[in-house]
């Protein structure tokens, strides 16, 4: 009466569902966490998931319960030098003694202050992107069309080994076994039919001739039947795969820094979580996200990440440099119309006095147009300069397209990143 | 004898790695000597499982379906977390009372943890629930599954009607005050699933007339009142008399609720009565933890030996056996790091071990306590053991002298009157009966949980319902007791009051919503 059954290929997870509502619930305690987990970690760190704690008297299950005083009797084991009228101190002050053996309690997370979980990476993201979204995130129109995708387009005669659509070929081939065969098996149950009549015939009235035709004609059935081959390249249907024009989920953001002498390494430190946040929030978002890394001092260079964040220069600042430059790797490499651009800069704030001008120009004029969004980060506890109050106007011009905020401390980061992406009501 | 002529030449199989034919092997094997042991048991639904599936099944309380709530989530979180780290090995079994009875069998197991659970579980617990009096009056081991697939659906459609947040804390509440949901002392009907769903119907529209009867809107007698009103002096017109409802005091908090709270809906009195129906379920297991684990570990033990001497299972799969079993049954002494209160598994196996001693080779001791049991038939005394009582009647019953002596009892009395805690009896002659008595009280339910009953719903006044509490030796409520009457408030939707009674005294009053001025009810405790 007994039976086995194997279930480890069944789903698991089955718990999925409670532990997402657990989430939800503790949502604002899971936040908080998250939030300083942000601030506490390295920027090359964002990609794992998180331990969390919350305070288990705010997750307590309560039930009615006896408390501590009145009289109680505890039986426990392993008496070695007590005597029946001893007399002990209370271990550890008033409570009362503890491990009375009332099972059971214990792995509520009872008498422990905090209730301590792990959130996954997948998770733990969604905390950190919590509320936000990226504006102006669209698909590129259909214009011009580079991208495609190949898509299925039912079954074709003609194509690929490796397309061949097994269950459609073995299907064919069962229809052409069926007709093929069906004529020669009809005239072999004829002929077997007759030579069974022949046989039932009195040994005098039999004809020999003709049952020895008959059985040639049996023979030579059976053949053809057997002839008719399995499958044939007739039959062979292959998975038919066009090509579709895709609207464009491709991203490119440019992180533009000013590394003039008097950008700090912990200027760029603050920079550089800044723009990794941006790049994992983008990257959330769109199926692929390219990465342009542009500096500048008083010329600007387009480098690779290492170069970007870690070397040195000295000089002074002309913003309107890199500007340029972005400008221009945007006509070659990245048209807006299949890309999705975005700009992150983060600066100090120092500029040469009439270049803040130059660079309102040329985003107002140029580049603003084409750009989903342009973030500006001025990372200094100083007041601001010409940029900021030229970047003002830029704003006041494009207020859905341009946002600008100061950082002061690493703190100030994640902070001002959710107020740059916050949702927007009216979106 | 009989076993060594039976006796194989080589054992089923050896080594750690298993097969499903080698399992099925063994379990026919274990599944002859049961018999032989006249063992009854359901038959075995076993389940392979994988690791985080048995994580699954913990979380769901080793609910094989259960309804979605966040606390099987916290559940799981907490199960993964210990596991991850390695504080905690996965109990190597989980077993459903149910019919074919559920057993999980993890997948990393070796072979030999394969056939100790099965022994363990698919025989020992099983035929314990088969057997055991609670679990046949309380528990319709036939229908469970069917009743959690229907309390799933129906708590789903609840959640697509009336929003999850409202079941959540509809469930909140209930599970509060599930340990509350029990009638302790009447026998309930049985769980059934398909009656259940006929009857819903029309028990929403039944419940919510009785329920409008109760609470019409102008007050008028029930029936069963005192026929005529009695004036008297604060009372002139006699409106306040016709006793107090309910009559009697009610201990199924649950139940008093979902038939009598006035402002629930039809289907939160249904989703009150399936949490109150699986406490129900639940509520042998919570009272037969040391005879069940016991009887289990008892088996499996005395399966596995037999196994060997049947030359079933090698040296090898016997000593990783004994390593694992010492360590189940090991009782570490209260002052030991790793105590963590009397081990259930350790209580119960020493008991009825001993009782298979008393029963096979009695000495004078265990003739003058057990005269009607030293030198019986030990299957028989074991079985009558089993179906016939609870933790707490078993203790009392059959916990013999020399289980004392070997686990070192005593007894210590922790008075709050008392600067000291006093050693009240230790395993001496003078103290045997105090701690089996102590020992007996200590698995009580009715004493390991306050005793609270509903006193009396205020029906024809506001409306506000009075529980009372009845102190056993003056102990106190904890401070969970205000969020659980928030909960019960929520439920009952009107002032809730909780009288704790200290002899025949009101020692304390607790109010919820908190009284205005009185924080807390800083009221005067005993």
């Amino acid at each position: 009466m007994t039976y086995f059954i194997d279930r480890r290929a069944n789903a698991k997870h089955k718990s999925a569902v409670n532990r997402q509502r657990f989430l939800d619930r503790y949502r604002t305690h899971i936040k908080r966490s998250v939030e300083e987990a942000v601030n506490r970690r390295s920027i090359t760190d964002m990609e794992r998931g998180e331990k969390i704690s919350i305070p288990s008297r705010d997750i307590s299950e309560p039930v009615f319960q006896h408390g501590s005083g009145g009289r109680r009797s505890i039986i426990a084991p392993g008496n070695r030098e007590f005597q029946e009228g001893d007399r002990l101190r209370r271990p550890g002050g008033g409570g009362g003694g503890d491990g009375s053996g009332e099972g059971g309690a214990s792995n509520q997370g009872e008498g422990m202050d905090e209730f301590a979980f792990s959130l996954t990476r997948e998770e733990f993201l969604e905390f950190v992107f919590d509320g936000l979204e990226l504006p102006h995130l669209e698909r590129k129109p259909l214009v011009d069309v580079e991208e495609v995708r190949p898509v299925r387009a039912g079954v074709s005669r003609d194509g690929v080994p490796a397309r061949i659509n097994i269950v459609r070929s073995m299907r064919e081939a069962h229809a052409r076994r069926i007709a093929m065969r069906a004529p020669i098996r009809r005239a072999l149950r004829e002929a077997q039919e007759a030579l069974a009549t022949e046989e039932r015939k009195d040994p005098v009235l039999r004809n020999p001739a003709r049952i020895q035709e008959l059985k040639d004609e049996i023979e030579r059935l059976e053949k053809r039947l057997e002839a008719v081959p399995f499958i044939d390249t007739y039959d062979l249907r292959y998975n038919h795969l066009v090509n579709q024009p895709q609207p464009s989920s491709k991203a490119v953001m440019f992180c533009v820094m000013d590394v003039s002498g008097s950008m700090t390494q912990s200027h760029k430190d603050i920079a550089k979580r800044f723009f990794l946040l941006l790049y994992l929030f983008l990257e959330r978002s769109y199926e692929r996200v390219e990465l342009v890394f542009v500096r500048h001092h008083t010329a600007a260079r387009e480098v690779d990440e290492e170069e970007f964040f870690y070397s040195r220069e000295t000089g002074g600042t002309i913003v309107s440099s890199a500007l340029t430059l972005v400008d221009e790797i945007i006509d070659k490499r990245y048209p807006p119309t299949q890309w999705n651009l975005y700009v992150a800069q983060a600066s100090d704030g120092d500029n040469w006095d009439d270049d803040s001008i130059n660079c309102r120009e040329l985003l107002t004029e140029s580049l603003m147009s084409r750009l989903q969004y342009f973030t500006y980060v001025e990372i200094t506890p100083h007041a601001h300069q010409a940029l900021w109050e030229e970047y003002e106007r830029v704003e006041a011009a494009f207020p859905d397209r341009f946002a600008m905020r100061q950082i002061v401390e690493p703190g100030d980061i994640y902070p001002v990143f959710r107020e740059l992406f916050k949702r927007r009501a009216d979106a | 004898m009989n076993s060594l002529s039976r006796r194989r030449s080589t054992p089923i199989a050896s080594g750690s790695d298993w097969t499903f034919d080698i399992l099925t092997e063994f379990e026919v094997e274990i599944a002859r000597l049961a018999d032989e042991y006249r063992l009854d048991s359901y038959p075995n639904q076993i389940e392979i499982i994988t690791t985080e599936q048995m994580m699954d099944a913990y979380a769901s309380v080793g609910m094989p379906v259960g309804y979605h709530h966040w606390s099987f989530g916290k559940q799981f979180l907490a199960t993964e977390q210990a596991y991850r780290r390695g504080q905690m090995g996965l109990a190597y079994e989980l077993v459903i009372n149910s019919d074919p009875c559920i057993a999980y069998l993890m997948e990393e197991n070796t072979l030999m943890m394969q056939v100790l659970v099965m022994a363990h579980a698919c025989y020992g617990h099983n035929s314990f629930f088969k057997g055991n009096y609670l679990f046949r009056a309380w528990t319709d081991a036939s229908s469970i599954v069917d009743y959690l697939v229907f309390a799933r659906k129906y708590l789903g459609e609840c959640e697509e009607r009336y929003g999850v947040q409202a079941v959540e804390q509809l469930l909140d509440a209930c599970h509060a005050l599930q340990n509350y949901g029990v009638d302790r002392y009447k026998r309930p009907s049985p769980v059934s699933a398909e009656e259940e769903a006929r009857r819903q119907k029309e028990r929403e529209d039944y419940l919510q007339a009785q329920v409008n009867t109760l609470w019409r809107t102008i007050p008028g007698r029930l029936p069963g009142d005192s026929p005529e009103p009695q004036a008297s002096e604060e009372d002139p017109l006699g409106l306040h008399e016709g006793g107090r409802y309910p009559p009697e005091p009610q201990e199924n908090l649950l139940y008093f609720i979902e038939k009598n709270a006035p402002l629930l809906a039809p289907w939160q009195r249904e989703v009150v009565r399936i949490v109150r129906k699986l406490a129900q379920y639940f509520y042998p297991q919570r009272q037969t933890q040391v005879m069940n684990e016991g009887w289990a570990t008892f088996w499996h033990y005395t399966l596995m030996n037999r196994l060997f001497d049947d030359g079933a299972v090698d040296e090898g799969l016997m000593l990783e056996f004994l390593q694992s079993h010492t360590a189940v049954v090991s009782q570490p002494p209260f002052d030991s790091p790793w105590f963590n209160g009397i081990n259930p598994y350790a209580l119960g196996f020493a008991i009825f071990t001993d009782l298979r001693r008393i029963c096979e080779s009695p000495d004078d001791e265990d003739r003058e306590w057990f005269p009607d049991i030293a030198g019986s038939d030990w299957r028989e005394t074991l079985n009558f053991a089993m179906r016939n009582f609870k933790d707490e009647s078993f203790i009392q019953q059959f916990l013999s002298p020399k289980v004392i002596r070997d686990l070192k009892l005593f007894q210590i009395i922790d008075d709050d009157h008392e600067e000291t805690l006093e050693v009240a009896a230790i395993h001496d002659e003078r103290g045997y009966r105090r701690i089996r008595e102590a020992l007996s009280a200590q698995y009580a339910l009715s004493l390991r949980e306050p005793n609270i009953q509903v006193y009396e719903a205020d029906i024809r006044g506001d409306r506000s319902l009075t529980l009372r509490h009845v102190q056993d030796q003056r102990r106190p409520l904890a401070r969970s007791v205000y969020p659980v009457m928030r909960h019960l408030h929520q439920l009952w939707g009107f002032p809730i009051k909780l009288e704790s009674i200290e002899g025949e005294e009101v020692a304390r009053r607790y109010h919820w919503p908190l009284p205005e001025s009185d924080e807390t009810g800083n009221h005067q405790g005993g």
